[in-house]
C-alpha cells in the first residue's frame, strides 16, 4: 500500500527529535490545511484536528520514507507512531537509530 | 406499555429494557451499556427541551463517531426534534451554511472541533443552546451562544424517562445533507417510518442478531454510517466505533480484539485493506459478513475480500441518501454475477424507465426508479428540486424516486449500475459536486475559469481534478489552489490534481465541455 519513496536511503543521523519534529511540522504546514499553524501543539492528534484523513496519512508516510529513509511497515500504521508531531518524531528517531 | 406505533428511538428504549447490562457501544477504551445509553440520551433530551428545543426543531450534531454523538442522535429524537448529523470534516463557513439552511435550534458538538464551530455559530444567531463535549476552553472563544458542557447539560436531568412523546411516525426524524449538482447542499428529509423501514429491511437480509458486533467505521453523517447505529439498537447488537480507516493496523487490531462479526466498508477502505501485507497475522474468523456500498466494488477486490475474510459473506449494495438503500446482491450470487448491484431490498420495488418514462425490459439501459416506504419526504425547503426526484407513482397521491442513475437489468431481474445522469464525482465513497469545488476556485483572485472532473484512481475510485485558467499576467501554483480549497472544503473535495490551461474546451453555446477534460 506504500507510495514508493524516492529510493533515498539516508545513513547519516537525522538529528535529534526536535529537528525531526520541525521538518515534520513544516511538511504538514505546507501540505495540509492548518487554520493556525502556531496553535498546532506538537502532541495534538492530527486525525482529531481534521488535519489528515486516511489518504492524507499515506502522504505523511511517503514523506517520512523519502525524507528520513525509513520504511513504515503496514503494522506500524498506528496512532502511537503517527498521530502527532511528537509521536512521528519519536518513531522516526527509533527507526533510524 | 408498548406504543401502538413505534418511533426510531424506541429501538433503543426496548433493547435497553430487554438487555440493560449488555455493552451497546465501544469507543477506544470506553464502553457504554444499553442502560447507560438509554439514560444518558434521556437526560440530554430533557436538557434540549429545557433549553428551548420544541417538536420539529432541527438540532445539528457536529462530531466524530463517538459515544456522545450516538447518545446525541437518540436524544434529539427523544426531544421530538429532527437530528442532522454533520461530517466533522466540514469547515466553519460550510457549517454556518448548514445551520442557516435548516435553521438549527441547537448544536451538539465536541471541543476539538472548536475552530470550525466557533466560527459558524458567530455567523448564525439562531441557536438556543450549544452543547460541547470533551475539552473546551470557553475563555478562548468569546461571544458564543448560551453554552453548556456535556456534563453540565446532563447534570440533574431525569434519566429514567424521555420527555413527553409528541411525534407520530410520519414526522421527520432526520435531515441528512448531501451534495447536489448545483453545489448547494441539499437536506434530505427522512421520517421515522422511512428510517425504520430501511433498518428492518437491511437487518433482514444481513440476518443481524443480538450477538453481532458491528464495526462503526463510517461517519454517522453518512446514511450508511448512521444505519449501523440504528441496526445495532434494533437487534441489540454491539457497535464498535472507530474514527476512520486512517490507521488500518489499529482498526484491524480492534476487529480481532472485539470479535467483529459485521464489517461495513466502502471501496476505498477495501482497496487499502487489499494492499496490506501480513494480514495472515490477524484472525478474522469472527467476521461473518462484509458489506460494500457508496460505489461499486471491483471483481479484484471481491476476490481479495474472500481471501482476507474466509468465513464472511460479501454483500454488494447500492443506494442513495434519498432512499438509503435500494438493492443488495445476495452473497450466493457474487460468483455468478460479480458486477451486479443485485435485487431490490425487502419491501422495495424497482424498475427502469426510458427518457419518455416508459418501462424498459431486460438488457436495456434506463433510469432506476425506487418505490417504497424508505423514500425521503423531499429536500428541505427545496420544492423544485424535490419535484424532480419525487414524481407521481402508481397509487393516487403516491410518489416514487427517480434516482438519476442509469442501470440495466438482466433476464433474472438483477440490476447493473451503468452511469450517473449528473456529473457528481464519487471520491472515497463521498459525493463531490464539481460546482462546489469550481465555486471556490473561480472565486480566487486571478482565476478566470475552472472546471472540475473526476479521474480514475486506484484507491479513491475517482480523484478530484481541477483545470484552471488564470487571468492574463497572473501566476499561481498548484499548491496555492489546493491550499485555498483546503480552507473552505471538506478534505475529500479538495482536488488531488490541478492543471493550468490557457483555455477550456467549449461547446457551441459556450458551455465547458468536460468530456474533453481528463
Amino acid at each position: 500500500m506504500r507510495v514508493p519513496n524516492g529510493g533515498r536511503r539516508l545513513t547519516k543521523d537525522h538529528g535529534n527529535e526536535m529537528e525531526i519534529a520541525e521538518k515534520v511540522r513544516s511538511f504538514l504546514t505546507s501540505n495540509f490545511y492548518i487554520a493556525d499553524p502556531a496553535e498546532l501543539a506538537s502532541d495534538a492528534s492530527l486525525l482529531g484536528r481534521g488535519i489528515v484523513d486516511s489518504t492524507g496519512i499515506l502522504e505523511v508516510v511517503a514523506f517520512l520514507e523519502s525524507e528520513f529513509g525509513v520504511t513504515v511497515a503496514d503494522e506500524e500504521m498506528l496512532p502511537s507512531n503517527l498521530d502527532s508531531i511528537d509521536n512521528i518524531a519519536a518513531y522516526v528517531r527509533r527507526k533510524s537509530s | 406499555m408498548r406504543n401502538a406505533v413505534p418511533l426510531l428511538q424506541d429501538y433503543l428504549r426496548d433493547t435497553a429494557s430487554r438487555i440493560p447490562e449488555k455493552v451497546a457501544l465501544v469507543h477506544q477504551n470506553r464502553r457504554l451499556t444499553y442502560r447507560q445509553f438509554e439514560q444518558d440520551s434521556n437526560a440530554l433530551a430533557h436538557a434540549l427541551v429545557r433549553a428551548g428545543v420544541s417538536r420539529g426543531d432541527r438540532v445539528v450534531v457536529f462530531a466524530d463517531n463517538s459515544l456522545e454523538s450516538a447518545i446525541a442522535f437518540m436524544a434529539v429524537l427523544k426531544a421530538n426534534a429532527v437530528v442532522s448529523m454533520v461530517n466533522p470534516l466540514t469547515k466553519g463557513e460550510k457549517l454556518a451554511v448548514l445551520l442557516r439552511d435548516c435553521r438549527a435550534r441547537a448544536l451538539v458538538t465536541q471541543g476539538d472541533l472548536a475552530a470550525a464551530f466557533s466560527l459558524a455559530v458567530r455567523d448564525y444567531p439562531g441557536l438556543a443552546t450549544l452543547i460541547v463535549a470533551g475539552d473546551f476552553d470557553v475563555s478562548r472563544h468569546p461571544g458564543l451562544p448560551p453554552l453548556q458542557t456535556w456534563q453540565s447539560a446532563l447534570a440533574g436531568q431525569p434519566t429514567d424517562h424521555a420527555p413527553p412523546r409528541k411525534n407520530i411516525d410520519i414526522d421527520l426524524a432526520s435531515i441528512i445533507y448531501t451534495s447536489g449538482t448545483t453545489g448547494d447542499p441539499k437536506g434530505v428529509m427522512l421520517t421515522h417510518r422511512g428510517m425504520m423501514t430501511v433498518a428492518t429491511s437491511v437487518a433482514a437480509y444481513l440476518e443481524n442478531v443480538e450477538d453481532d458486533v458491528i464495526l462503526g467505521l463510517l461517519p454517522f453523517a453518512f446514511t450508511y454510517g448512521i444505519y449501523q447505529l440504528i441496526t445495532a439498537c434494533l437487534v441489540g447488537a454491539r457497535l464498535v466505533l472507530e474514527r476512520s480507516f486512517s490507521y488500518p493496523a489499529q482498526v484491524l487490531g480492534t476487529v480481532v480484539a472485539e470479535g467483529i462479526t459485521g464489517f461495513p466498508g466502502v471501496p476505498t477502505i477495501f482497496a487499502i485493506l487489499s494492499s496490506i501485507k501480513n494480514l495472515d497475522q490477524y484472525d478474522f474468523s469472527t467476521v461473518r459478513y462484509v458489506t460494500n456500498a457508496a460505489a461499486a466494488l471491483s471483481t479484484k477486490h471481491i476476490e481479495a475480500l474472500k481471501q482476507i475474510f474466509p468465513r464472511a459473506q460479501i454483500f454488494s449494495m447500492y443506494g442513495q441518501t434519498e432512499c438509503a438503500r435500494a438493492t443488495y446482491l445476495p452473497p450466493q450470487d457474487v460468483e455468478r454475477k460479480p458486477s451486479s448491484i443485485g435485487i431490490a431490498i425487502p419491501n422495495t420495488e424497482l424498475w427502469l424507465v426510458d427518457e419518455h418514462d416508459r418501462k424498459v425490459g431486460p438488457g436495456e439501459v434506463g433510469q432506476l426508479i425506487v418505490r417504497g416506504a424508505t423514500l425521503m419526504r423531499g429536500y428541505w425547503e427545496k420544492p423544485e428540486e424535490t419535484a424532480k426526484k419525487l414524481r407521481p407513482g402508481p397509487l393516487p397521491g403516491e410518489v416514487v424516486l427517480y434516482t438519476g442513475d442509469c442501470c440495466r437489468m438482466d433476464e433474472e431481474g438483477y440490476f447493473y449500475f451503468v452511469s450517473r445522469m449528473d456529473d457528481i464525482i464519487k471520491s472515497a465513497g463521498e459525493k463531490v459536486a464539481p460546482k462546489e469545488v469550481e465555486h471556490v476556485i473561480v472565486n480566487l483572485p486571478g482565476v478566470k475559469e475552472a472546471a472540475v472532473v473526476g479521474v480514475p484512481d486506484a484507491i479513491l475510485g475517482q480523484a478530484v481534478k481541477a483545470f484552471v485558467v488564470l487571468e492574463e499576467g497572473i501566476s499561481m501554483t498548484e499548491r496555492q489552489v489546493v491550499h485555498e480549497c483546503q480552507k473552505k472544503l471538506e478534505n475529500f473535495m479538495v482536488p488531488k490534481f490541478v492543471e493550468f490551461k490557457t483555455e477550456l474546451p467549449k461547446t457551441m453555446t459556450g458551455k465547458i465541455k468536460k468530456t474533453e477534460l481528463a
